[in-house]
């Protein structure tokens, strides 16, 4: 039952560009004291209201699996890694903005995850060439978001936000650049925020409309869903 | 003027090797990373040249070129840079990069990274006390103080690093260790990982609606303020951070059970290709190198027995021992002198050639394993410390497998070491080292399989 209702968003990237204390912030509106290495994948949960602010408001989970590791890592570390990536409806990717290698390994870890979900047999197809078409047609919407932002020095950023643009737009993606540790970036109200909401949504969209094309029955079983208390066992 | 040729073609090679320590390091060691301290990359490199050039010049001992006193000037300069760089250069620099990873020392990074260097020497010449490695007339600050105690730590690790790979070696090449690995067993084991991941997210679901719903209505559980809010709340706790305290710690076990599933998933996949590439020509291959390599690791290990015991340092080298036995026994004669030459430089040059590669390797191996984006710069570092110290060593010990008139250079630009020490010191180690691999190993063997194989 749980399982047909799931909203599942992947945070990909390389290690230490600061993908736990991202999740952190998100779901728990809290900076990360201690982070540490992430072994094999950890979940956390975002309560996410799907147009806020419209009558339509409604109140989902969105599930944040944040799969550590680095892309070139041995075969049986990304063999494992891979079932993580079963039925993904959005895919968030991390990038650390004082470390240009992470924001190339970007495209591989994109690859990585979309390649996976579309072929069914579980061969991963990788020569590691990237191919644009391949996003402008890809159902899973993405999100890029630089951290450490703090780190850059005022007369460098200019030169770091034109490379992100340029990376925004090869991933077709919104880009959102931030410091983890601190929560005014994402505080209610600022672009980011904005940017953010508009991509839960968009995960949700394309999650739950094409599923199921008739949304009566669809909103009416979610309205008992959400605002019951949830026995899960 | 030859003196000047030859300092060219010096000059020449070690910039030669400057340049592949450089690749080295940007194609293997760094491609993941982004290198902003370049003079990480510079002593890196600069160790690798000078420890390349000290093989050079054995090479070039062996086959006599370039002029006696050409070679022996850049034999005592190449040795000063090296112990320079090895001593000076990369401790401060390990110091000042640590102390730079720690944010509360970051105002007097100098002043923290001299004090480390301090500590270091000081360690440093403590080593030399309980090793009977010099004679008495050495003064304090002889180049024969500084070598024998690099020799001390380079000649433990060579050791070190040689029992282990002894025993390793036929472990992983051979496939008769290999622990039996299906399909459906890692099928098992993912499904088992995806249902604790599905509990995880149950539960924190729960978690997260627990608390909004606190929130809207306006219990906030960490202000109590004031007495009567210290004296309400230990009457009426609400029920509400009861259950979410439980409920996380229920969690916490819960994602503890993933991390090690995880492990156990990513240790079935390396076996089952381990299985799958023992079924190709080169996996075969391996196999039947592994069961040489295995005899030969258990003659070692009864050779360094036999050594300790007997008190037994050899005497003659493998080449001279050879040729005698080829010539007394076997009654083939041939012109003593010239073969021994070419064929000393021939070990000699598979001696060195494997060690550089062994070592690459392993520093690779060890460097992914263990490093991050922070301590990139530390652990570069302090593979450059052990590769310089693993060579000057090898330099020493490979004096042993020279014959008598090439080991002359190496006898007197080292000074009077006590080399036989260096030889019962290595065995000893070795030994050690090469025990305790095959009891961790076994260990290990042991405790594997039971936990996760179908029945």
């Amino acid at each position: 039952m749980a399982s047909l209702d799931r909203v599942k968003v992947l945070v990909l990237g390389d290690s230490g560009v600061g993908k736990s204390s991202l999740v952190h912030l998100l779901c728990q509106n809290q900076v990360l004291g201690n982070p540490s290495w992430t072994v094999g994948c950890s979940v956390d949960v975002r309560v996410h209201d799907y147009k806020e602010g419209t009558p339509e408001e409604k109140t989902y989970y969105i599930e944040l699996w944040d799969v550590g590791g680095s892309v070139g890592c041995a075969s049986s570390l990304k063999n494992t890694r891979a079932v993580f990536y079963n039925s993904v409806n959005g895919i968030v990717l991390v990038h650390d903005l004082t470390n240009k290698k992470s924001s190339q390994n970007l495209y591989r870890w994109s690859l990585e995850a979309l390649n996976k979900d579309s072929s069914p047999t579980g061969v991963i197809v990788s020569n590691g060439d990237y191919d644009r078409e391949q996003f402008a047609d890809s159902s899973v919407p993405l999100l890029l978001i630089g951290t450490k932002f703090d780190q850059i020095p005022e007369n460098k950023r200019n030169d770091v936000l034109t490379r992100t643009a340029f990376l925004s737009e090869d991933f077709n993606a919104e880009e959102i650049n931030l410091d983890c540790t601190n929560q005014r970036y994402f505080a209610a109200g600022t672009s980011n925020a904005v940017k953010l909401s508009r991509f839960f949504d968009k995960v949700r969209e394309k999650r739950y409309f094409t599923r199921d094309p008739s949304q009566m029955t669809g909103f009416t079983e979610r309205k008992r869903f959400n605002f019951k208390s949830l026995h899960y066992d | 003027m030859s003196f000047l040729m030859d300092s060219v073609i010096m000059f020449t090679s070690q910039v030669f090797f400057f340049g592949f320590g450089w690749l080295f390091f940007m194609r293997q060691l760094f491609k993941d990373y982004e290198v902003r301290q370049y003079v990480v990359q510079v002593v890196f490199s600069i160790t690798f040249a000078f420890s390349c050039t000290m093989f050079e010049l054995i090479i070039f001992e062996i086959l006599g070129a370039l002029e006696t006193s050409s070679r022996y000037f850049h034999w005592k300069f190449n040795l000063y840079v090296i112990l320079l760089v090895l001593i000076f250069v990369v401790p401060f620099y390990i110091g000042y990069f640590v102390v730079s990873n720690i944010r509360l020392l970051q105002r007097q990074k100098l002043l923290f990274a001299c004090v480390v260097w301090f500590t270091f020497m000081y360690f440093f010449w403590k080593l030399g006390d309980p090793f009977p490695i010099l004679s008495p007339k050495h003064g304090i600050l002889s180049i024969e103080q500084l070598i024998s105690r690099v020799g001390v730590i380079g000649v433990t690790l060579m050791a070190l690093l040689s029992g282990f790979g002894a025993v390793n070696c036929p472990y992983t090449y051979m496939s008769y260790f290999l622990r039996n690995v299906t399909e459906s067993d890692i099928l098992a084991l993912e499904r088992r990982l995806l249902q604790t991941m599905d509990m995880i997210v149950s539960k924190k679901k729960r978690i997260a609606m627990t608390r909004r719903q606190m929130y809207q209505r306006g219990e906030d559980q960490n202000k109590q303020t004031g007495f009567w809010g210290m004296i309400k709340s230990v009457t009426s706790s609400p029920t509400g951070s009861e259950n979410l305290s439980l409920i996380q710690q229920e969690v916490d076990a819960l994602e503890e059970l993933s991390r090690q599933l995880f492990l156990e998933t990513v240790d079935l996949q390396a076996t089952k290709e381990r299985i799958e590439y023992s079924k190709t020509f080169q996996g075969k291959y391996f196999n039947f190198l592994g069961y040489f390599f295995s005899i030969y690791c258990v003659w070692k290990i009864f050779m360094a027995t036999i050594n300790i015991v007997f008190d037994r340092v050899g005497k003659t080298d493998p080449v001279t021992r050879g040729i005698e036995i080829t010539v007394n026994y076997l009654g083939i004669q041939f012109d003593v002198k010239f073969w021994s030459q070419h064929i000393s430089f021939i070990l000699v040059g598979i001696i060195i050639v494997t060690s550089i590669r062994g070592l690459l390797i392993t520093l690779t191996k060890f460097f992914y394993a263990i490093s991050s984006s922070k301590s990139s710069n530390v652990i570069v570092l302090v593979l450059a410390q052990i590769m310089g110290m693993y060579f000057v060593s090898s330099v020493l010990l490979m004096r042993m497998s020279m014959p008598l008139e090439y080991r002359s250079i190496v006898t007197e630009v080292l000074g009077e070491l006590q080399f036989n020490f260096y030889h019962r010191w290595f065995d000893v180690i070795f030994l050690v080292s090469a025990l305790s691999s095959i009891l961790f190993l076994y260990l290990a063997h042991k405790q594997a399989p039971e936990k996760h194989m179908t029945p």
